[in-house]
């Protein structure tokens, strides 16, 4: 009994201490960004002056007057929007398929797909930089799209796959007797059944997108640069510009913490899929 | 109008031929069961009919209109499933309209005919409720209504009552039978409960392993298998197959009699053996009999009830013209 009593204890103040050490580790170094974007470069490398200073603007000003933040987050919008439901189109028919009416090659399909991903992105740098100069689309809305469609298509795919396993193929079979077609089927039974999963697909796939690096700052300049690569252009060539560079990140990742806020719970759901069932 | 033959079908899955060529007609407004243990093809079988499963060979004629490369919905049939298969999206209104919203039909003729299967399955209360928030039976009811109003050329039911406990199956049964003496409508039934097929049927097909073991009438069936699988298959409790000696006597490989069909008696009789369990069930006891030295366990099925203790010797007697006879093949010997 006593042991019991002393684990319900330690459980009751120890987890939530842990907890909360663990969470504001993680949440540490955002709060020191956003602080840091209130302050002038040159208090922002100032020890002293870590919570005790003079906000201000400025960063935020120089951002939008002399970097245009808009062009990069509008263009940002027009690609991460663009390549999530370019992703659901492929996808959903893809999982579909592959859910309802497998092939004896499906399985070995899936994991190939999954293989792409081990694949190190800077094996394939150069290829597609030629691949991209030579066709003129370089720095191309198209080819960013095109880009962040194909990297996020294993994963959409597997987690549309797995909601849509869940669904009983009755239903479908149903559907079918009652005179649907295989566009009916999707239509009426599949995205109805499996929104859920859908639309935390599509979350998971456009936060990828919009914090998507590697790619957009290798294969853009102006035309069809985005946040990252304006967090990028901001990494100080002529020095430490912390403030600055704080206030370019806040303003890039913004959006995407709001949104991640709001939808929590279909995060949650969608990076836990198929782990109780 | 559902006439249903089936020419030559068959069903290969990669290696495995799972319906070997078979050949059946179904006539209009029969009700035909499919009977056979697991994994015989009695569910592909109708899945082929109802076009979910394609042919590897022969062809389907429904009404003499060859229907092999037709898909389900333009074949006139509706199925029931198992596990119901209802939209668990949409209301129990919706989901009967659904077929009829597929045909195009308007909402007026929707609305009499929702209301009218409603009324008949006892669910107009529920039109408004979805389907999880329905009961076993319920959920089958709006089913089977949603079948119904269809009108189709025949329905297709697998196994249908599976899922339900057994009080409600023995209501579900009855109701099934009622809606097929009133719409006279050609029904396919799939089970691998002997009781639901002989209870139901007009017809019943055995199947084993792909392959017709018998069609027949539940009656037919249960007087004159035509083979060993058949009698051991149809009658509950099973029939006791004895073979060697005993059989030789009756001139057969081996022999058949029927739970119902022995006598006992505590003194005297052909067969001496020892009681094990005796099940009561007030009407009916069945008596397990064990050393019999003719087979591992005999059943007996007594009327009323009898004094039999575990352990205790007891007599069987056959009653000689119900004994069935089969060849070293399995088959009757008439």
């Amino acid at each position: 009994m006593a042991i019991v009593a002393e684990t319900t204890k330690f459980s009751k103040f120890a987890w939530p201490i842990l907890a909360w050490g663990v969470a504001l580790i993680f949440f540490f170094p955002i709060f020191w960004m956003v602080l840091t974007s209130f302050k002038t470069d040159a208090d922002a490398v100032k020890p002293e002056f870590l919570l005790w200073f003079t906000p201000t603007l400025e960063n935020y000003a120089n951002m939008t007057d002399n970097y245009d933040y808009w062009r990069f987050a509008t263009n940002s919008i027009i690609t991460s929007v663009s390549a999530t439901l370019l992703t659901l189109i492929v996808g959903v028919p893809c999982a579909y398929a592959m859910a309802f009416d497998p092939s004896r090659g499906t399985k070995d399909i899936l994991m190939w797909m999954l293989s792409t991903k081990m694949l190190p992105a800077a094996a394939v740098l150069y290829p597609m930089i030629f691949l991209a100069k030579g066709l003129g689309i370089y720095d191309t809305h198209f080819l960013v799209i095109m880009v962040l469609c194909l990297i996020n298509l294993p994963i959409v795919i597997w987690m549309l796959f797995t909601y849509f396993k869940d669904i009983p193929k009755d239903i479908i079979e149903a559907g079918k007797m009652d005179g649907l077609n295989t566009w009916g089927e999707v239509r009426e039974i599949l995205i109805p059944l499996a929104w859920g999963g859908i639309a935390s697909t599509a979350l998971l796939a456009f936060i990828f997108c919009w914090n998507e690096a590697y790619w957009t700052v290798r294969l853009t300049t102006i035309d069809a640069a985005t946040l990252s690569k304006l967090i990028e252009g901001n990494r100080a060539p002529e020095g430490l510009f912390f403030g600055r560079l704080s206030a370019v990140s806040t303003a890039a990742v913004g959006p995407i913490v709001i949104l991640g806020w709001f939808c929590q719970k279909q995060l949650v759901q969608g990076l836990t899929f198929g782990a109780v069932k | 109008m559902g006439r249903i033959a089936l020419n030559k079908v068959k069903k290969v899955f990669g290696d495995v031929e799972v319906i070997p060529p078979l050949d059946l007609t179904i006539d209009d407004g029969e009700f035909v069961v499919f009977v056979g243990p697991s994994g015989c093809g009695k569910s592909t079988l109708l899945r082929m009919i109802a076009g979910l499963e394609d042919l590897t060979a022969g062809a389907i004629e429904i009404d003499d209109e060859d229907v092999t490369e037709v898909p389900p919905s333009k074949r006139g049939l509706a199925m029931v499933f198992q596990s119901y298969a209802l939209y668990p999206h949409m209301t129990v209104r919706k989901n009967i309209a659904f077929p009829m919203r597929m045909a195009g039909i308007d909402e007026a003729t929707q609305n009499a005919k929702i209301d009218a299967a409603a009324k008949s399955l006892n669910l107009t209360d529920y039109l408004d409720r979805k389907p999880g928030q329905l009961s076993g039976g319920q959920r089958q009811r709006v089913a089977i209504g949603r079948a119904i109003v269809r009108e189709p050329a025949a329905f297709l039911f697998d196994e249908p009552l599976s899922n339900l406990d057994a009080a409600l199956r023995v209501g579900m049964r009855l109701e099934i039978m009622e809606l097929h003496k009133k719409l006279e409508t050609t029904m396919i039934y799939v089970t691998h409960d002997q009781v639901e097929a002989m209870t139901m049927a007009d017809k019943i097909v055995v199947l084993q392993a792909g392959v017709i073991e018998q069609v027949g009438s539940p009656l037919e069936l249960y007087h004159t298998p035509r083979n060993k699988f058949v009698a051991g298959f149809i009658g509950s409790p099973k029939m006791n197959l004895i073979e060697g000696a005993e059989a030789e006597k009756h001139g057969a490989a081996s022999i058949g009699i029927r739970p119902e069909h022995l006598t006992v008696s505590k003194s005297e009789g052909t067969w001496k053996g020892r009681v094990g369990v005796a099940e009561h069930l007030g009407s009916d006891t069945f008596i397990h009999v064990h050393d019999t030295g003719l087979m591992d366990m005999m059943t007996v099925r007594i009327n009323g009830d009898i004094d039999a203790r575990h352990g205790d010797t007891i007599y069987l007697s056959p009653q000689v013209d119900q004994i069935h006879r089969f060849d070293a093949q399995d088959l009757r010997i008439a």
